[in-house]
């Protein structure tokens, strides 16, 4: 369909469904940090119940009934709605749909997406997926509260749960278009000269997410079909035979299995922790090549890393369900593919490592995000180790162990990367840059306090003390000596919420009042850089382009400058 | 595919027709295997592989996988292989157990 | 600025972007029926000894069969309709596009008898898991059979002769493009058929 850009657009047309690749990741990006700012609230919430057991919750107390503390099934309400937001409504799409959305033709050297129209219906298809999902708040039967997991028996008869899954069946079929855009566009719309060779590391990573999205996502989809009908046709897919509920034997043909949701949803939720982190580290990459004023050390491995790592994402799933009783043969494989996958993670990590030496490094915000990511993702990784192994992860499994390690990969990192993307990419949004100095205000305490809520949650794991506990294992004896953590943690958390407060301000004052800069602020060599900032509606570029080096052309000895852009001649 | 004479696409309808032809068969050995006496094992090896066949016909000849670009096919390829994992991985996972529900 | 690639194809990939758009969906369909499928396989093994026959007994051979040969000339329809717009023939086309809506509807009709036949006798799809996972597949794939209706029913009537005399070639592509879902759909049924009903 012919990209017509000669007519005058509404504004309904111009800014609400844009079929503009820019404006839809501008639309991903905004729907996604609010998203994920409610989310961090819901967190709040749940830490202040765990530090301060049965107190009136501040400022918000009266939402939750007349006594203004959080009763045990709201609380797993937050929970599983915190998790289910914050990946499925915040990260994904603000790494997927705003960054790659919005960078990926780019720094490609294309006009748009290969399918704008199918590109705007995916932003709108999440955007109805995050409004029923949050609607179940306000709905009698409340929102779902069998943990992100959705697990059945749990997820059939508790309330709530009918929300999500139609909610999910909107999410997965806005990530499955769009992902295939992604996919289509990096095939077919790279400019002339830029072969797979000189793809930005960012671009690589997002094809690899993509396809990731497009495969392992379908049968979650199916299985959300199945457990929507178990909850509302009286079928029983995951209902074993003689299941009692609340004294009752459940009138249901049975014969049905639990761990069957299980496989399907971990055969998607594996891959999707790729998914959170992929993007991160292609943005990862871009920044340090930036500001070491150095290629990336290692490109192919880099490629050639990430591109097994997706390989490997959909074989390695049951090593959340090690606790389930499967054999030793399959938990053997599992636990192999496990530890060889986290190979890959470590080659990315160490080139990433490597090319930070001999570098002439510039700290700006971006960086500093890029480079805490560094050490941060390591201890994420590293503490999934002992979780990748059968005989640890039986003590390990369901504890704040977990919930630690998946924070560190996610939290300080994937989120800390895409900081790192916002203030990196804001000069070619909007032509401004955003201060500096707020911006370490913004990093500096975020970092201390990240590490303030989830070192000490490997203290409470290696203890014992199980996630998803109301009380946050107060009635348990193997907890006493580990409690006290809860209050430090929570606190740290709510340090962590007036660290953002810097960010916030600095992000809406730099719009209007940031410093003026011009389309290369940061001496860059990928593409993008050679737009206009903001790039051209409908078309991006000025001028024809065509590439004629790599991405990470950086100090080349007999330059005249210390970068060469990928378009110059 | 875009300038062909007539006579050439006369060639291809033969082999659409003969595909055709090809898969009402198979469509009738299909049901009269299902009538066999074999263990299970053997009408669902049976039924599957004939099964495959007529997809092989459809996808290679209808969708024209048997001359489409190897991009097409390394991606199909792949999602085969993943589409195997998830029908048997679990399964396999879960037969060492002792009972399913 | 025009998105490159739309009709004419890329030389270094040889692919246009709807072929290459259109078998990437096709791959997340495969894996969509695949998790289906997986999860039926499941079901068999959890049920007790001879449950899914038991169930599978109670369904009508003769009236799938007749579909599953419905089916497979539909295919055979839209590829001709696809060579007739190749042959510059737009009235072939709409013969044979024509045929291909009749077949599909045909397949509903006798899906709907299926259906209700069924209901009357008191079968739904919570009397047991098989039942589940039949309305479930053959539900899952009606809804793609309705959906490529759709599409198929809006390029022939009322958008077909409009593209056809403004683009052809990207009208050609188009139905390329949908008899390649058309076909799909025929695949997923050429499994469906002997899985659910034979075996």
């Amino acid at each position: 369909m012919s990209n017509d850009s000669h007519h005058e657009e509404n504004f309904i047309q111009k800014y609400i469904f844009s079929v503009d690749h820019k404006i839809i990741g501008l639309q991903y990006g905004i729907t996604s940090l609010i998203f994920l700012f409610f989310g961090f609230t819901l967190m709040m919430i749940m830490r202040w119940q765990l530090a301060y057991p049965e107190t009136v919750i501040p400022f918000v107390g009266h939402l939750f009934g007349e006594s203004g503390i959080l009763m045990p099934e709201q609380y797993n309400m937050l929970g599983a709605m915190h998790g289910t937001i914050m990946i499925f409504l915040g990260v994904v799409p603000l790494a997927v749909g705003a960054f790659g959305n919005y960078i990926v033709p780019l720094q490609i050297g294309a006009v748009d997406m290969a399918f704008p129209k199918l590109n705007a219906a995916s932003y709108w298809s999440y955007f109805v997926g995050g409004v029923v999902m949050l609607s179940s708040f306000f709905l009698p039967e409340g929102a779902a509260r069998a943990g992100w997991t959705s697990y059945p028996p749990l997820s059939i008869f508790e309330a709530g749960q009918t929300m999500w899954l139609i909610g999910m069946i909107f999410l997965i079929t806005s990530s499955l278009l769009g992902s295939m855009n992604i996919i289509v566009t990096i095939v077919q719309l790279r400019a002339p000269g830029l072969s797979w060779g000189r793809l930005p590391f960012f671009v690589w990573a997002q094809f690899v997410t993509s396809f990731l999205l497009v495969l392992a996502f379908p049968p979650l989809e199916a299985a959300a079909v199945l457990q929507l009908m178990d909850r509302v046709a009286s079928t029983s897919f995951f209902l074993p035979s003689g299941l009692v509920y609340s004294g009752a034997t459940v009138d249901v043909y049975g014969s049905g299995s639990p761990l069957l949701w299980q496989h399907l949803f971990w055969f998607l939720a594996h891959p999707e922790v790729y998914v959170l982190i992929l993007p991160a580290m292609g943005i990862v990459g871009e920044v340090i090549a930036n500001n070491t004023r150095k290629p990336l050390w290692g490109y192919k491995s880099l490629v050639y890393a990430t591109v097994f790592l997706g390989f490997m994402s959909f074989i390695v799933w049951a090593h959340h369900m090690f606790l389930t009783g499967m054999g030793q043969a399959m938990s053997a494989f599992f636990q192999t593919t496990t530890m060889i996958i986290s190979i890959p993670s470590v080659v990315i990590l160490t080139a990433f490592f490597i090319s930070l030496w001999g570098a002439s490094i510039r700290f700006t915000t971006p960086m500093l995000f890029a480079l805490a990511f560094l050490p941060m993702f390591g201890i994420g990784g590293l503490t999934g180790l002992p979780l990748g192994v059968g005989a640890s992860d039986i003590h390990l499994h369901d504890t704040y162990y977990v919930i630690g390690h998946f924070h560190y990969v996610v939290a300080p990192g994937t989120i800390f990367a895409l900081f790192a993307g916002i203030y990196y990419w804001f000069p070619k949004i909007t032509g401004r840059k955003m201060s500096e100095s707020l911006g370490k205000l913004h990093f500096w305490p975020s970092l201390i306090f990240m590490n303030g809520i989830f070192m000490p949650m490997f203290i409470q794991g290696l203890a014992g003390v199980s996630r998803r506990l109301y009380d946050g294992g107060q009635l348990y004896a193997h907890a006493q000596d580990v409690l006290q953590w809860n209050e430090f943690m929570s606190i740290s958390a709510f340090c962590l919420a007036a660290a953002q407060i810097p960010f916030f301000i600095n992000f809406f004052l730099s719009i209007f009042n940031g410093e003026k800069v011009d389309r290369n602020p940061w001496q860059a060599t990928t593409i993008e850089w050679s737009a206009p900032s903001p790039p051209v509606p409908h078309a991006n570029f000025e001028s024809e382009l065509e590439v004629h080096r790599g991405p990470y052309e950086y100090s080349v000895p007999g330059a005249d400058k210390d970068f060469s852009p990928q378009t110059e001649k | 595919m875009s300038e062909h004479d007539n006579g050439h696409w006369e060639e291809h309808v033969k082999v659409y027709l003969t595909v055709f032809g090809a898969l009402a068969v198979l469509t009738v050995l299909t049901v009269a295997a299902s009538y066999l006496n074999v263990s299970e094992t053997e009408a669902i090896f049976l039924a599957l592989a004939i099964a495959t066949i007529k997809a092989s016909l459809v996808a290679g000849y209808f969708m024209h996988l048997i001359t489409e670009k190897q991009t097409i096919v390394w991606i199909l390829a792949l999602t085969f292989v993943f589409f195997l994992v998830c029908m048997f991985i679990p399964i396999i996972t879960e037969m060492d157990h002792a009972k399913l529900a | 600025m025009q998105i490159p690639y739309t009709i004419e194809e890329r030389p270094d990939t040889g692919l246009n972007n709807s072929k290459l758009g259109v078998w990437i969906f096709l791959a997340s369909e495969i894996m969509l029926f695949g998790g289906l499928f997986s999860a039926y396989v499941f079901l068999r093994m959890a049920a007790p000894e001879g449950d899914f026959g038991y169930w599978g007994s109670k369904l009508n051979i003769p009236l799938a069969t007749v579909n599953t040969m419905v089916l497979i000339s539909s295919s055979v329809t839209v590829i001709m309709s696809w060579v007739s717009l190749k042959l510059k023939d737009f009235e072939k086309y709409k013969m044979y596009m024509g045929l291909t809506l009749l077949c599909a509807l045909i397949f509903l009709v006798i899906k709907y008898f299926e259906y209700t036949g069924k209901f009357h006798h008191g079968i739904y799809p919570s009397s047991s898991t098989f039942m589940g996972i039949y309305f479930t597949l053959t539900g899952l794939h009606g809804i793609h059979i309705i959906g490529g209706m759709i599409v198929m029913a809006y390029f022939w009537l009322p958008a077909g002769n409009k593209m056809w005399h403004s683009n052809p070639e990207q009208f050609t592509n188009r139905i390329e493009v949908a008899g390649l879902y058309w076909h799909f759909v025929d695949l997923v049924w050429i499994f469906l058929f002997p899985v659910l009903y034979l075996l």
